[in-house]
This record gives structure tokens, sequence and C-alpha cells, in this order.
């Protein structure tokens, strides 16, 4: 193991202790929105996606490695875009809204 | 050396740090639901900050990055934004699959690089690249499954045939030799990965088969859990900071939620995985299940009498109110009942639906308010105190067989005591069994009554009966 490796791992393990510790905090009726949101977030793979496939030494070139090129872009933009677009809907649905207001034949309260 | 090292510049640094924090922010505001849009958006920001900085990377392939990119946010934004709120299980899986197809492709193309350009490959960039592509084709393979049964397009019930765990046990030493020749260098190094990657996605495959509709929750948490692993392998093989803590973050939350999911069935995440849990019932207890019964149907007006006359009544959701997107109907026989000065309370078990938190997303779109929505454990003991338990199609988190009957598949499972309300009302389509095939004595308890069809009809028949008292 080299001490590059070292480093990246502490980093790893260090940010997964954050994760289970910020995670633990959110309440159960927000867990699909957590999921949908940490979907959203392993988008970040795009980045990943840029540099393999963008970069002048792109082993994805020629006709064949473009399409792939574009394949594994398009994948990781879908994660990334639809993710966020996802679980904006989502929270949404839980912004404090006012309750409906009674129907005012009722009685005039 | 690794181009990725050298993209590794200062300023690019510093907005991978930036977006990092934001990430953690982002998924710190998760924790209420006041400050949750905010935690979203900080979290978009991030990603931005991190794209927009990794476009400045020597980046030549303008003409396909910007195609893909756009091709994929249209995609993405269209159907995110026209699915509906009950299809959130399978959009997620399918967007899951998304993240984790690109991570293992991603480490196909690092690894590619370096065979063309012929320099030496070090053990970190085998082992972790291997292990991206792993992670993430079983991640992309299992999350199409997941989508496909979820969607309905083939069956929810598992899929099973006999030599199912030992086909799956080779494939995984199929898998971890090749990766191990990958790392000594074996040639020819590149078809060894091929196999590891082809024999991941046919893992992926097999090894979602045979879980039930039912287990989906745990499913759709580990997947997601695995899509995560995957992006921070990524960032392993291109000495990537931003993917590491990412990716660290997305495997912790899927595991945590993984290891939720298994307690409140009280079953370990081995016997979800490889338990092909409810198979083997569907013969001759599936019979009995729909033969033996002797149950009570009444008409929604029966049950319009027994809610508006009620002092409390606790909603008890399941999958089959996703189905019937039943709801917003709901919602509106709470506001008649509550006119009317009754007390309306909805009991949601960890497990009900396919995902982790399905019912509250359900009810949330319905304007129910978060605070009337109650876990098992805090109204559990409610159920005695309430006059009418109404169980909105959900079957197995409600079978008292797993509190008392020692041989159910699912004994040991917590329920919610819906058997202890003074009377219960089960809507339901017809008397076949529940996803798991198991029979359910709750409904032939004399304090139950059936309200058979659509859930949705139902509740609006009910509705107006109540309205019409």
């Amino acid at each position: 193991m080299t001490a590059h490796l070292l480093t990246e791992l502490t980093v790893f393990i260090l940010a997964v202790f954050v994760g289970f510790e910020v995670i633990s905090k959110v309440p159960t009726t927000l867990h699909t929105p957590l999921m949908s949101a940490t979907n959203a977030i392993h988008g970040i793979v795009l980045v990943g996606a840029i540099l393999v496939a963008g970069t002048a030494d792109t082993p994805y070139a020629g006709i064949g490695g473009s399409i792939a090129g574009f394949f594994l872009v398009l994948l990781a933009s879908l994660n990334v875009f639809g993710g966020y677009t996802v679980t904006e809907r989502m929270l949404d649905m839980f912004r404090p809204k006012k309750r409906p207001a009674a129907a005012p034949r009722e009685d005039g309260r | 050396m690794n181009a990725a090292e050298t993209a590794l510049a200062n300023p690019v640094d510093v907005a991978y740090l930036i977006t990092g924090i934001l990430f953690i922010l982002g998924l710190r505001y998760l924790s209420s639901p006041k400050t949750a849009v905010l935690g979203n958006r900080l979290s978009a920001v991030g990603m931005l900050i991190a794209v927009v900085a990794t476009l400045t990377q020597g980046i030549v392939n303008w003409i396909v990055i910007g195609a893909a990119l756009v091709v994929g946010a249209a995609i993405g934004i269209v159907s995110a934004q026209r699915v509906k709120m009950t299809a959130m299980p399978q959009m997620v899986a399918a967007f899951n699959g998304a993240g984790g197809g690109a991570a293992a492709l991603v480490a196909a193309g690092e690894l590619l690089k370096y065979v063309n350009a012929g320099t030496a490959i070090t053990y970190d960039v085998a082992f972790t690249s291997v292990l991206s592509a792993v992670i993430g084709a079983l991640s992309f393979a299992g999350s199409i499954i997941a989508f496909l049964k979820l969607q309905e397009l083939m069956t929810g019930r598992p899929i099973t045939y006999p030599g199912q765990q030992i086909v799956n046990a080779l494939l995984l030493l199929a898998i971890l030799v090749s990766w191990a020749l990958v790392v000594a260098g074996v040639t020819p190094v590149l078809e060894w990965f091929w196999i590891a990657f082809g024999c991941s996605l046919l893992l992926g495959v097999l090894f979602v088969l045979p879980i039930g509709g039912a287990d989906m929750p745990v499913v759709i948490s580990l997947l997601n859990s695995f899509t995560g692993l995957a992006a921070a392998s990524t960032g392993f093989v291109l000495g990537n900071n931003v993917l590491i803590i990412s990716g660290a973050l997305v495997g912790a939350s899927g595991t945590l939620l993984t290891v939720l999911m298994g307690k409140a069935m009280n079953r370990s995440i081995a016997n979800v995985l490889f338990g092909a849990f409810g198979a083997v019932k569907t013969g001759a207890g599936g019979a009995a299940a729909s033969g033996g019964h002797n149950v009570r149907s009444v008409s929604p007006d029966d049950v319009a009498a027994m809610v508006a006359y009620a002092s409390e009544v606790i909603v008890v959701p399941g999958y089959g109110m996703a189905v019937a997107q039943a709801q917003h109907s709901i919602r509106e026989l709470e506001s008649q009942l509550e006119k009317r000065g009754v007390e309306v309370k909805y009991a949601i078990h960890p497990v009900a639906g396919r995902m982790p938190g399905h019912m509250n997303v359900l009810l949330a779109e319905a304007n129910v308010p978060y605070d009337s929505l109650y876990d098992m454990d805090d109204i559990n003991p409610e159920f005695e105190r309430a006059d009418v338990a109404l169980v909105v199609g959900a079957n197995d988190v409600t079978n008292p067989a797993a509190r008392e009957d020692k041989t159910s598949p699912i004994y040991g499972m917590p329920i919610l005591n819906v058997d202890k309300a003074q009377n219960v009302v089960v809507l339901k389509r017809s008397m076949a069994s529940g996803f798991a095939g198991i029979d359910n004595p709750l409904y032939d308890d004399p304090k139950t009554v059936m309200l058979f069809g659509d859930a949705k009809k139902s509740i609006d028949s009910v509705v107006s009966g109540v309205k019409a008292l």
C-alpha cells in the first residue's frame, strides 16, 4: 500500500464516520428524501466520467469509444440532474403548508 | 504518472473541498423537514462547483461531453418531474443504477488509459479499479432488476431455481479469481478485468431476482450503498478526494438504512438477500389462504358510520395505498372526520411500501401534516384506545401471526398491533394473500370487517358516506 493510498483511505474512513453521524439524525419521515438526496450525491461520479471521457488521453476515442464515453457521461448526468430534481419534488411536499381552509358556508368560525 | 493526480491542481482541489463540505451540510440539514429543501440546494450547489471545476481540467472532447451532459440532464429532469409520487421507488432505483454503471465505466476507462499508454499498473490502481467495476456493475444490474420488479414489468415475487446459491457462489469465485489476476498483473490484464466486470453484471441480476417485492426497502437501500462505495472506489482509482468523500457519505447512509430496514423486519440482511422470502409459501399455503377464510364483508356506508361516530381512528397505510394512489382520498376522509371531531392518526411501519419512508412521502404529497404520522413504537400502545383501525393496503405488517404463531415465516417481525383496536376495517382488492403469500389471521378476527375493492374508490365512497351522515 502506497502512502498516497493510505492518505486517501484516511479521508474515506473519516468521511464514513461523518456520514453515520449526520445520517443517524435524519428522522424516519425523511428517509425517502434522504435516499434520493444521497442518490443525487453519488452522481458526483460525473466528475470521474468527465475526467475519463473528456481528456486528450481518453481511451474512449474513435467512433466506438466516443459512443461509450457519451453513454458514460450520459449515465452520470442522468443520475445528477434526475436525482436532484426528484429530491426537490419530494421535499416540496414536506414544506409546512396551510391547512385547507374550511368551506365558508359551514358556520362562519 | 496518474493523469488525474496532475489534475488535482490547487484551485480545483479547493473547489472539491468546498463541494465535500456542502454535501455534508446538505445532509445535515435533512435532519428537519423545515431545513431539508435548503439542504438539497446546498448539495446541488456543491455538485455544480465540482462539475465546473472539473470542466477546467484539460477537457478536449467538448462535443461528446457537452452532448451527453445536455441529453442526460434533459432525460433526468423531465422524467423526474413527470414521474408520479407512487412510482418514486423505481425512479430512485433507475437513477441509482445509472450512477453504478457510470462508476464501473469510469474504472474501466482509467484502467484502459494505463494499458493504452503502456505504463505499469500499480497494485493500488489495479485493486481499486476492479473494486469499482465489480460494485458498480452489481449495482447497475441489480438496480435494473429492482426497477423492472417495482414497475411490474416482471413479477414482484421471488424467482428461484435449483442450485441458485451454487451459481451465485461460482460467479463470486470467478470475480475474485479474475480480480486477483488483474492485481497480480497476469496477462491479458484487460480480458481478466472484463471477465470480472461481466460476472458482476450477471451476479447483480441473479442476486436481485429471488428477492420479493416486500423486501425491496432493504434492496434499494443496499444498492444505494453499493453505488456510493463504487463512487468512492473510483475516487481511489483517480486519486480524487471529492469522489472518495461523497461516495463514503452515500455508502454510510445506505448501510445505515439497510440495517434499519433489516431490524424493522427482525431479519438479518443475509436472510433478506438469500432467503427468497415467500417463494415456497405460494404452493399449498396459498390455496388455504384464499379459501379457508370466514370473513365479514361490509359496504362503504357501514364503514362511514363506523368512522364518523368514532372518537379516534388510526389509519394504517401500506403498499396497496400507493398502488391505488389513495393518499389524497385518505386525506379528504381525514378532514371530513376532523370536522366531526374525530381524532385521526397514521401508523407507519418502517418497511411499509417499497422503500424507506415510502408512506411518509406519499402522505406528505397529500398534505397530511407530518406530526400526525406516528412510528411503530409510538403508535402501538395507542391501538387499544382507538375505536377503528383502518388498514389501507397493508398486510404483512399487521399480521398478528408474527407475534403469536411460531411456525409463521414472519414470526418475530415487529408489527403494528392493529388487532388491539376496538374495530378493524381492512381495505383490500381481494382475498388473495399478500406479497409474502402468508396467511393473515387478522381477517378471521370477529372484530375485523373487510371492504373489498380498489382502495381509492372505496375511500371515496366512505367519504361521501360520511358527508351524507
